[in-house]
């Protein structure tokens, strides 16, 4: 089964949600899908085993065979390539590598070469019961401005026998959207602010029209207003678990130390939140 | 005319929090929210529309099943997975995976798909009372948020040029990627917002690494300082290795939700040494900034 975790407004704590139940479930597998800023690793100290580098293709032009007829520019969607004069110039950072370009050249003067945006990481963490389960995250390169591409990658690694965790990145935008399509639950973590309740209630709109069920975890659930406890009852979105705002625990992540190591409380209270996920799956 | 971009790589790190408190500190200025796919300052500023657009972020393929000859040209060409094919029915067309890139539309030997313009979300201009505020809302689940970012950014230049205003600030998104950049690109000078977390210190620097890509100025500002010491310490060694200046240090306290839920920026409502801190670092800004 399929679970993506996920928010709308950053820093919320998708991560520290989606780490500790890797921690406590069975047969976990987690992917980091927040290529941009990937943090999983902080907290599950994985030993990586495999490196895989991300390519995506990009077009060459061969320039004994172009003639600068400007066929391939006007072609490309996102501005990728311009003719200006006897010159064929391709801007790789605005490529999504789609191969239209190559499609629609008449003189076969386009070809691809590989472009590296970014790398997968493998390898394996331990649960808190000492079981080893399987860790992967993408890693996208700074100043490559196209993520879905590595997204995609590493989910095509996903082993559906798992119980697997997808952290997705922040927004609803196209990354998170690549994060959430194909899953069969999606786990909202929010905080009680004006700022929370705003990006949830967008967060949810994404969930509903790709037909995806959810539920919310409330994170530093007293530190604001009940407006989201309110909102899970109007939208009939079960409430599946609020965590009080602790010093301590702020000061546990803080140095990358997750929280079911840190309390037996919360060992319990993620271990009931693991349950709650996989009856709300099966429902 | 200076720009400022007030980004973190992670986060909830406080960006929109500092941005409210500099924008009801700075006089003479145009507000851009950049974050447009979880946009959030208009919370604090409760603006007034004065105008509303559609964006048309760019095209999309539609079918002309009349024309289509259920060949699947298009099926087994498309590199997103975004076309699913029956012999049947014919292609069909997956929204959400399709990116929108026309390579279907050229390779239809019946010419049956045509690439149409989209309304990807709305952009505003508003009154707030920190003065005039861009801000946009891009539709759920859509494309193209680098696109809005720019135009969001272009749109408040504009305003900053006809109402000659000295300074624009923009409420920047998290992470280092397309709207990142679409909200950095050209500016005076990034404000990068961060905390003592071993995640608020990894993406600090990856967006540092942004910064010094595209060589725009940062300064570094460290928000519930207090919560690990140790990683405080840290952060400022990093920013002394790497010539930032370290504007600010603002102490973890909860009041700042109370601000929040009230509606008001840390500068407006009294919170305390938090809405000393941030005066300070803003009267650094200005001199950085003029």
């Amino acid at each position: 089964m399929i679970i993506a975790i996920a928010s709308g407004k950053g820093g919320t704590g998708k991560t520290t949600i989606a780490t500790n139940l890797a921690l406590v479930a069975a047969q976990a597998q987690y992917l980091d899908c927040d290529v941009e800023e990937p943090n999983g690793h902080l907290f599950l100290k994985p030993e990586i085993e495999q490196k895989i580098a991300v390519e995506v293709p990009v077009p060459r032009i061969d320039a004994e065979l172009c003639s600068h007829c400007g066929t391939c520019a006007n072609a490309c969607e996102f501005n990728a390539l311009a003719v200006i004069g006897e010159k064929v110039m391709v801007f790789n950072d605005l490529c999504h590598g789609c191969g239209t370009c190559m499609l629609v050249c008449p003189e076969k003067a386009i070809s691809e070469t590989a472009k590296i945006i970014g790398k997968l990481e493998n390898g394996r963490a331990q649960s808190v019961s000492g079981e080893s389960f399987t860790f992967t995250h993408g890693v996208s390169n700074v100043g490559n401005p196209l993520t879905p591409p590595i997204i995609k990658k590493a989910k095509n690694l996903i082993d559906n026998g798992r119980f697997v965790i997808l952290d997705a990145p922040p927004g609803t935008s196209c990354p998170m959207v690549q994060t959430l399509i194909g899953s069969d639950f999606c786990v909202f973590v929010t905080e009680p602010t004006p700022f929370g309740l705003n990006d949830l209630k967008l967060a949810v709109g994404v969930a509903r029209q790709l037909e995806i069920n959810c539920g919310i975890v409330i994170n530093r659930a007293d530190s604001g207003d009940d407006e989201i406890i309110k909102y899970c009852r109007q939208e009939k979105i079960p409430l599946l678990l609020e965590i009080p705002f602790n010093r301590d625990l702020a000061f546990a992540y803080s140095k990358g130390e997750a929280a079911v190591q840190h309390s037996a409380d919360l060992r319990a209270r993620f271990q009931d939140l693991y349950a709650k996920i996989v009856a709300e799956v099966k429902k | 005319m200076k720009e400022l971009t007030i980004i973190s790589g992670k986060g909830g790190t406080g960006k929109t929090t500092v941005t409210a408190a500099f924008a009801t500190l700075a006089e003479n200025k145009v507000l851009a929210d950049c974050d447009v796919d979880a946009a959030d300052l208009h919370l604090i500023l409760t603006p007034k529309e004065l105008a509303r657009n559609d964006f048309i972020g760019g095209r999309a393929p539609r079918i002309n099943y009349d024309k289509c000859s259920k060949c699947g040209e298009c099926f087994r060409l498309c590199r997103y997975d975004a076309i699913s094919f029956s012999e049947e029915t014919g292609p069909e067309i997956n929204e959400f995976a399709c990116d929108c890139c026309a390579l279907c539309a050229w390779a239809c030997p019946e010419k049956a798909i045509s690439m149409l313009d989209t309304v990807n979300g709305r952009w505003f201009i508003s009154a707030t009372r920190a003065g005039k505020m861009v801000h946009a809302r891009l539709g759920i689940g859509e494309d193209n948020s680098g696109k809005l970012v720019a135009l969001v950014r272009r749109q408040s230049k504009q305003i900053a040029e006809t109402d000659k205003l000295d300074l624009i600030i923009n409420d920047g998104p998290p992470g280092i990627g397309c709207p990142v950049t679409a909200a950095i690109t050209g500016v005076d000078l990034v404000l990068i917002v961060t905390e003592p977390t071993l995640s608020g210190i990894h993406d600090m620097e990856r967006v540092h690494g942004l910064c010094r890509h595209f060589d725009i100025p940062a300064l570094i500002c460290i928000n519930r300082y207090d919560l690990n010491l140790i990683n405080t310490r840290k952060i400022r060694n990093y920013c002394r290795e790497n010539n930032l200046e370290l504007v600010g240090e603002i102490p973890l306290d909860p009041v700042v939700n109370k601000a929040q839920v009230a509606r008001q920026s840390v500068a407006e409502y009294d919170c305390g040494l938090v809405s000393q801190v941030v005066r300070e670092m803003w009267k650094k800004i200005k001199r950085e900034l003029f």
